[in-house]
């Protein structure tokens, strides 16, 4: 017997996509700080990694089989179809068993999921790139767009706070930036003897950024903010008070995953799945995410 | 829509051929609470005399049946640095639910919107829904049933059969061919004028029953206005976080998924288990942080999810108004109470 058919039909195509594992290998481990690590991890079956591609803002789940699963940014440049690269801190028990995985280790990857910062729609304008700590690791990706696509755009800045100079990532990148001519600005908050750059929060770096501008150069600008809650929000405060519209400025929210896919619900955020609307938000529907901020 | 009436010893026939080479599932009374009252719960049903057509409610929904508790997803063959990846949906034979009220079957309904119309259909969970057989049947509304501020009191579609008891005979709505075909082994015939005004007799008399009510005009805004009400606080020192509520919800789905290796490091099991927001590390992420730490922040989740995140995805409720959680709920905390100290009434 079979019953009827209860709601839309179900394509078999769309179903065998829930737990569909790209088996991958982590093709090299570079250690960015004590705590960071830059994985590179190429999917093994050449068809499979010819069709993967992914925009940048978006995830993966990451699948180590019987240890876990974790939704991870992707690092890396959209354009480079041969591998994605995750910036991962040891934070949890997956993240752990990562920090001891070698070159050639088989994980897993399903994905890429999520909303994804609007590039494309952003040509043409002044972009405003701002990382505050580990949120430098999903920013890397759309600096890479920017930097492939540079004459796309017009004034590019990168401002980038972390807490002290130790914890600084990607530091191997910062002259390849400054070269596509991309302003870059380094801000910590508790410098070390050798520090020479300024100190202090964030804010102390945007502020000459955007001081002064004429209305045409505000209004001809995106920002895209990756950080924890308490930075995007004094960030986006400030630059909302220069005139940049809220629906103009992104932020890149993180959650608890356990599906990806808008089912479990431990990403939801008010009641919105940062899986399926996230994770990148403008900073207006931030807003009216009653938990978000 | 089709219409039959059958006399009441029919329905024993219609449960042979059904129970002839099926799994039945229907609600069996298992036993007696402390104030001596029934205690009822959907299980697997040979004899048509086990079913307890006429009960009230159940303890738990029908949800372990398409959404058990602790479902295998796919397990993993490992053979040194490599592994292969096996993924099984479990659904082997179709399921008849004999006996689901109105609210149940409107829960499946709204499950079926987040788990199969959306850009991920859940395989685990479509497998089975699409191998049921489900005859609905009447209800007689109860102190804690809601249903009907929630717009579950009846039920428009996701079923086969619906059968309501007008005295001394049944009448039945035909929702699907598989259904017709089956009800035309046992004796029916068309329903007359008489039986249509018994019906509507019956549902006018049931709709006077109902004493529990939530007002639903403007929940969605009025929630979002009283966000920081201190309210919640007051609910949420009462809660104990033990997700009681959730286990008991036929719309409840959250869940997780662990991963675990056998001791031969040779296979690995990934396990979803259902779970609950109002579970302390529900929102906790890598490393500490848990974005609902306090217990009245994810009790107020929860009802938010509810009744306004789904209210503004699908223009539904998620609730169905049963009023299981609120039965079960070890420190009575109740949707009708809340929700009305939220709007500031007396309740």
């Amino acid at each position: 017997m079979t019953a009827p058919h209860h709601g839309r039909q179900l394509r078999k195509n769309d179903l065998a996509k829930f737990e569909h594992t790209y088996k991958a290998e982590i093709a090299s481990v570079s250690q960015l700080t004590a705590m960071e690590r830059l994985y590179r991890i190429q999917i093994i079956d050449p068809e499979e990694r010819r069709l993967f591609s992914f925009k940048p803002g978006q995830f993966v789940m990451l699948e180590l089989p019987g240890i876990g699963e974790a939704p991870f940014g992707i690092s890396s440049s959209p354009s480079s179809r041969d591998d994605i690269e995750l910036c991962i801190r040891t934070a949890g028990n997956l993240t752990a068993w990562l920090a001891r995985a070698t070159r050639g280790m088989r994980v897993g990857i399903r994905g890429p999921f999520g909303t994804s910062f609007p590039m494309e729609t952003m040509h043409g304008q002044n972009i405003l790139l701002i990382a505050g700590g580990l949120g430098l690791a999903p920013l890397r990706s759309p600096i890479a767009y920017v930097q492939e696509h540079r004459n796309r755009f017009h004034q590019v800045e990168i401002l980038y706070g972390t807490r002290d100079p130790s914890q600084l990532l990607f530091t191997f990148q910062y002259d390849l930036w400054r070269r596509d001519e991309i302003g870059l600005g380094i801000i910590v908050d508790k410098p070390d003897p050798a520090w020479k750059g300024p100190v202090g929060l964030i804010t102390r770096l945007l502020e000459p950024i955007i001081a002064g501008k004429d209305e045409a150069f505000i209004q001809n600008t995106s920002a895209i903010v990756c950080g924890p809650p308490i930075m995007f929000k004094s960030v986006c405060a400030m630059l909302n008070e220069a005139g940049i519209p809220m629906q103009k400025m992104f932020v890149s929210l993180e959650r608890r995953m356990h599906c990806g896919m808008g089912k479990c619900c431990r990403c939801n955020v008010g009641s919105t799945y940062t899986c399926l609307s996230g994770p990148v938000f403008d900073f207006w529907s931030v807003m009216n995410l009653k938990e978000a901020i | 829509m089709i219409f039959k009436v059958c006399e009441q010893e029919e329905l024993r026939r219609l449960f042979d051929i059904l129970a002839a080479d099926n799994t039945v599932v229907g609600p069996v009374q298992t036993g007696l609470d402390r104030n001596g009252s029934a205690l009822n719960a959907f299980k697997p049903v040979a004899d048509y005399t086990n079913l307890n057509l006429g009960y009230t409610t159940t303890k738990l929904s029908a949800k372990s049946y398409f959404l058990p508790f602790r479902e295998s997803l796919a397990s993993f063959q490992i053979d040194g640095n490599d592994w292969q990846k096996t993924v099984d949906y479990h659904c082997d034979r179709p399921i008849v639910f004999f006996g689901l009220h109105a609210c149940d079957i409107n829960a499946l309904n709204k499950l079926d919107k987040v788990l199969m119309g959306n850009t991920y259909p859940m395989p685990y969970y479509a497998a089975k829904r699409k191998n049921m057989f489900i005859i609905g049947i009447d209800c007689q509304p109860q102190p804690f049933c809601f249903c009907r501020s929630m717009g579950s009191d009846t039920v428009l579609h996701g079923f086969d059969l619906f059968i309501t008891d007008i005295g001394n005979r049944y009448f039945i709505e035909i929702q699907s061919a598989t259904a017709y075909n089956i009800l035309a082994r046992i004796k029916t015939r068309p329903p007359e004028e008489v039986d249509h005004l018994q019906y509507m007799a019956i549902a006018a008399h049931k709709n006077k029953q109902f004493t529990s009510r939530v007002d639903t005009t403007d929940l969605t805004k009025i929630l979002d206005m009283e966000f920081q009400s201190p309210v919640w606080k007051q609910w949420g020192d009462k809660c104990l976080g033990c997700g009681t509520c959730a286990n008991v919800c036929p719309t409840c789905y959250c869940y997780g998924v662990e991963e675990t290796v056998d001791i031969g490091l040779r296979s690995a099991q990934k396990v979803k288990t259902l779970y609950s927001c109002n579970i302390v590390d529900f929102a906790e992420v890598a490393g500490g942080h848990n974005f609902r730490s306090e217990r009245h922040t994810r009790l107020k989740y929860r009802y938010y999810h509810k009744h306004r995140g789904f209210v503004e995805a699908y223009e539904e409720s998620l609730c169905v108004g049963c009023g299981r959680c609120g039965e079960a709920c070890l420190a009575g905390i109740t949707v009708p109470e809340v929700i009305a100290s939220v709007r500031g009434e007396e309740s």
